[in-house]
């Protein structure tokens, strides 16, 4: 199997690469502004070494790029919107151009922002472009983390990047959600009012911490710019650094590449950075930000004029937050009340801490520690740069379903009464069905994905082993009707046959001779059972001799199946030149990887 | 003073301050009280005939006398405001049982004069809130002028309008009159497309789930304020584009994970397919 055995340091990833300093040797000297820079900066080997970098094509792996331009058009359109925002909550009488609110007294932050969408040219546009380009941005992200996710990127080495990714998730969350709360308007304060909920239903220390937040009593005065502070200084920067070191591990690491011919562990299939990706990567930034622009430019997002500037009395029908934060929103919902009870004197919010504060570390910890509790389950220590058809990994995407299920219920239960209301259903009647389904849609969605995954796998085993059905029948002078199967490709069967079907781990000895029990044995049944849970459905590759059997019991009639078609639409890759050269590759690999 | 002070342990003492606070307070309150159920003049033909729609069309649910059974409240003492209201948006006569009778502008029953007698004919039975003139349901044009009567500019009143309306009504109807949803399958409708009229009469009468907020509570200008905010809402430009029913980030965050995220990965596909 194409796997890296041996432990080696990381530094052991450039093994293969062009030597630079050689190359350097073998050409002539760098001339012009290049050399003269060079001469000073020393810059030239590593942006050689960075430009000849390969990464591999596919369009799944552009779902991270859609996060970072996302991330830069975020970062040009926020400097933009700083130049007129006013971080501040003194009173103001707004007499701007829109006529509904003249005359009505509002915060600094509400009314620059009220000048921003209506007095300030290109204002309303770059606001909008910042909100849909910060709502994409998180899309994005969490897609992106899913494909690495379902694909098995987050094995080794990638776990310490896969950690970091988990922390720019949550980061772009938090950032999103203060700057949500920054134009003061009734939806936004709304927020910043629950968020102060959530921090007082903290056991004990709830009511100190609000106070510490807000600067005395909500709402007070410090909490918007406290907030501006966050969002454009300390969270854009922790962000930005998170961000290059999410970055510079894909080059350390080099980017994970599909299975296919020619692909393995030690290589990268794909082009170099220079040209054809600048051009590729570049040409997408534009793509991204058109895309933003132009529905920007013709969908309105938080039409701030029309929730009103914030006031604590009054609230609107519909207030949510952001989408990146409707999960937590729905666990609130979806909480029952009688959880909150009282004991030495203490309110114990039972109600709200769980859904509040206890969701998002809870979630974003569990998601950080998937790899390193895979890795100790399987025993894999290996290093894989090739990544896994989700298929091929049932257990891991029933897992991973299973939390999007979860997460998914939370999130729509955070819309419940726009869906009662558009559904002509009962709010109380969907809140009912959401409780019961964030706790038997897991397992079913848990099942049913693996089930799937199985049956995909078998299909794959049944089409190497048979070849494709093509729909053509043919009739037989004797009368009998029989599919004719296409032979695959060796190109193809490669794909469908590379991949590892490991076995449950067995226990090693529970005890010795004496029958004392091995102080390991414990946490070795526990990860025997878990091992167990991976791996005991597997279906297997078909094996090299196997493939040769199916070429061969055409000939049998005896299992009711007529298989003379297959037989014949199989010969011509077995006697073909271009077959042996994967099926010995497999043979090869096994032997290494025994 | 001496002698009060001398008979305030009197027995009788507390039954007399009782009896002399009530009157007071039971005096200033109908001196006081919102004076809604004005008597219209109406002619005793659109009564009579108000009574033969009602017998035909209403009194299956409402009682021959309108006094109510099972299946409907009584009408006695709604006021004509009130029938003008649940007859003229269609809500009655009421297509089928349901947690609430929805509103339906295309389909009323009845034209504008049977409305009318069915209003006189109950509001006939007892004093009710009666349909309200032009006065207070034309919405004011937005301006710097100043109305008679009035400190505040026109648009300043719209604007005064708007709060009353985000403090009043949008955390069931919405921000932008959306609409919102109750308990069990209840629901506050969307006002785009209500009459002014209609929603005067609606603050009035207080329908269904509704509340009253009789003209204490917000005086007849204040409900013209509410009811020229709706309509300049309505009437304004969307100035950000699409509005997306207005229902807030709910519809936006779908709106992103559809189409924004569907356009990027097409892209992204397209480009993936692309030769280097």
């Amino acid at each position: 199997m194409s796997t890296i055995n041996e432990t080696r340091p990381a530094e052991a990833l450039r093994d293969g690469d062009p030597d630079v300093e050689q190359e350097r040797a073998d050409t002539k000297p760098l001339g012009g502004i290049a050399g003269w820079l060079d001469d000073r900066t020393g810059g030239a080997k590593p942006a050689s070494h960075f430009l000849k970098k390969v990464f591999p094509d596919h369009w799944s792996f552009m779902l991270g790029e859609i996060a970072m331009y996302s991330m830069i058009i975020c970062l040009l359109t926020g400097v933009f919107l700083t130049f007129w925002y006013v971080p501040s909550m003194t009173q103001v009488v707004y007499n701007g151009s829109y006529v509904p609110l003249q005359g009505v007294t509002v915060s600094d932050a509400y009314s620059s922002t009220l000048n921003i969408s209506f007095d300030i040219r290109g204002g309303l546009l770059i606001r909008q472009i910042h909100h849909w380009g910060a709502l994409i941005f998180v899309v994005s992200v969490f897609v992106h983390m899913t494909r690495v996710f379902f694909t098995g990127a987050f094995r080794k080495p990638r776990e310490i990047n896969w950690v970091l990714g988990t922390l720019l998730s949550m980061l772009a969350c938090i950032e999103g959600f203060a700057g949500y709360s920054l134009p003061d308007d009734l939806l936004s304060g709304t927020g910043i009012r629950a968020m102060n909920g959530f921090v007082q239903s903290i056991p004990i220390v709830g009511s100190y911490v609000s106070y510490f937040i807000f600067g005395g009593a909500f709402p007070g005065e410090a909490i918007i710019p406290r907030l501006y502070s966050v969002h454009v200084l300390l969270l854009p920067a922790v962000l930005v650094g998170v961000f290059t070191a999410h970055i510079l591990f894909v080059v350390i690491h080099k980017h994970t590449q599909f299975p296919g011919p020619g692909r393995t562990n030690n290589n990268v299939v794909g082009f170099p950075l220079m040209p054809v990706y600048m051009a590729k990567a570049g040409g997408f930034f534009f793509i991204v930000f058109g895309i933003i622009a132009l529905v920007s430019a013709v969908v309105s997002i938080n039409p701030i004029w029309g929730y009103g500037p914030y006031d604590p009395s009054p609230i609107t029908a519909g207030s949510q937050p952001d989408w990146y934060m409707g999960f937590a929103d729905g666990a609130l919902r979806l909480l029952p009340g009688f959880l909150e009870f009282d004991t030495f004197g203490f309110t114990w919010s039972m109600n709200i801490f769980p859904g509040s504060i206890l969701l998002l570390p809870i979630m974003w910890t569990v998601i950080g520690v998937y790899p390193f509790v895979e890795s100790w389950v399987t025993g894999d220590k290996r290093e894989h740069h090739l990544l896994d058809r989700p298929r091929n990994a049932p257990t891991r995407a029933g897992i991973g379903v299973a939390g999007i299920t979860a997460y998914t219920v939370l999130l729509f239960a955070s819309g419940n009464d726009l869906m009662a209301i558009k559904l002509h259903l009962s709010i109380n009647d969907l809140t009912q069905l959401f409780r019961l389904l964030f706790f038997i849609g897991p397992p079913i969605a848990f099942w049913l994905t693996k089930r799937i995954c199985l049956s995909l796998q078998r299909a794959d085993r049944q089409k190497v082993l048979h070849g494709r059905e093509t729909g053509t029948i043919w009739r037989y002078p004797d009368g009998r009707f029989e599919e004719i199967h296409a032979p695959l490709s060796p190109f193809e069967r490669w794909a469908l046959v590379q991949h590892e079907s490991p076995e449950p781990l067995r226990i090693s000895a529970e005890a010795d001779e004496n029958g004392v029990a091995s102080p390991l044995a414990r946490k070795e049944r526990v990860r025997a059972k878990l091992s167990h849970f991976y791996f005991n459905d597997r279906v297997a590759p078909p094996t090299p001799s196997e493939l040769e059997a199916a070429h061969h019991h055409g000939d049998e009639v005896d299992e009711g199946h007529l298989l003379t078609g297959e037989h014949e639409a199989i010969d011509p890759a077995t006697t073909g030149d271009s077959s042996s050269t994967p099926r010995e590759t497999i043979k090869a690999d096994r032997k290494r990887s025994t | 003073m001496k002698a009060l002070a001398a008979r305030r342990r009197h027995p009788a003492a507390i039954a007399v301050l009782i009896l002399l606070g009530l009157l007071v307070t039971g005096g200033a309150y109908s001196f006081l009280a919102p004076k809604q159920a004005q008597a219209t003049t109406v002619t005793a033909d659109s009564v009579a005939q108000g009574k033969k729609l009602f017998i035909g069309n209403c009194a299956s649910c409402h009682g021959l006398n309108a006094q109510g059974t099972g299946e409907g409240p009584s009408l006695v003492g709604v006021g004509a405001a009130s029938v003008d209201f649940q007859v003229g948006t269609g809500r009655m006569p009421l297509a089928g049982p349901a947690v609430q009778a929805p509103q339906n502008p295309g389909k009323v029953k009845f034209d504008e004069a049977q409305i009318a007698a069915l209003s006189a004919y109950v509001a006939s039975l007892a004093p009710g809130p009666a349909v309200p003139d032009g006065e207070y349901t034309t919405p004011i044009a937005p301006g710097d002028e100043v109305a008679a009567g009035q400190t505040l500019t026109n648009s300043q009143r719209i604007a005064r309008g708007g709060e009353i309306f985000r403090v009043n009504c949008a955390m069931c109807h919405n921000f932008a009159g959306a609409g919102g949803a109750l308990t069990r399958g209840k629901y506050a409708p969307a006002l785009t497309g209500t009459t002014p009229t209609h929603v005067y009469e609606a603050m009035i009468t207080g329908p269904q789930s509704m509340p009253v907020f009789n003209d204490t509570n917000i005086t007849p200008a204040g409900k013209q304020e509410v009811i020229s905010y709706l309509d300049a809402i309505d009437n304004q430009t969307n100035v950000g584009g699409m509005t997306l029913g207005n229902l807030g980030p709910v519809s936006e965050g779908l709106f992103a994970w559809v189409f924004l995220l569907g356009l990027m990965i097409a892209s992204a596909v397209w480009l993936g397919k692309k030769a280097a």
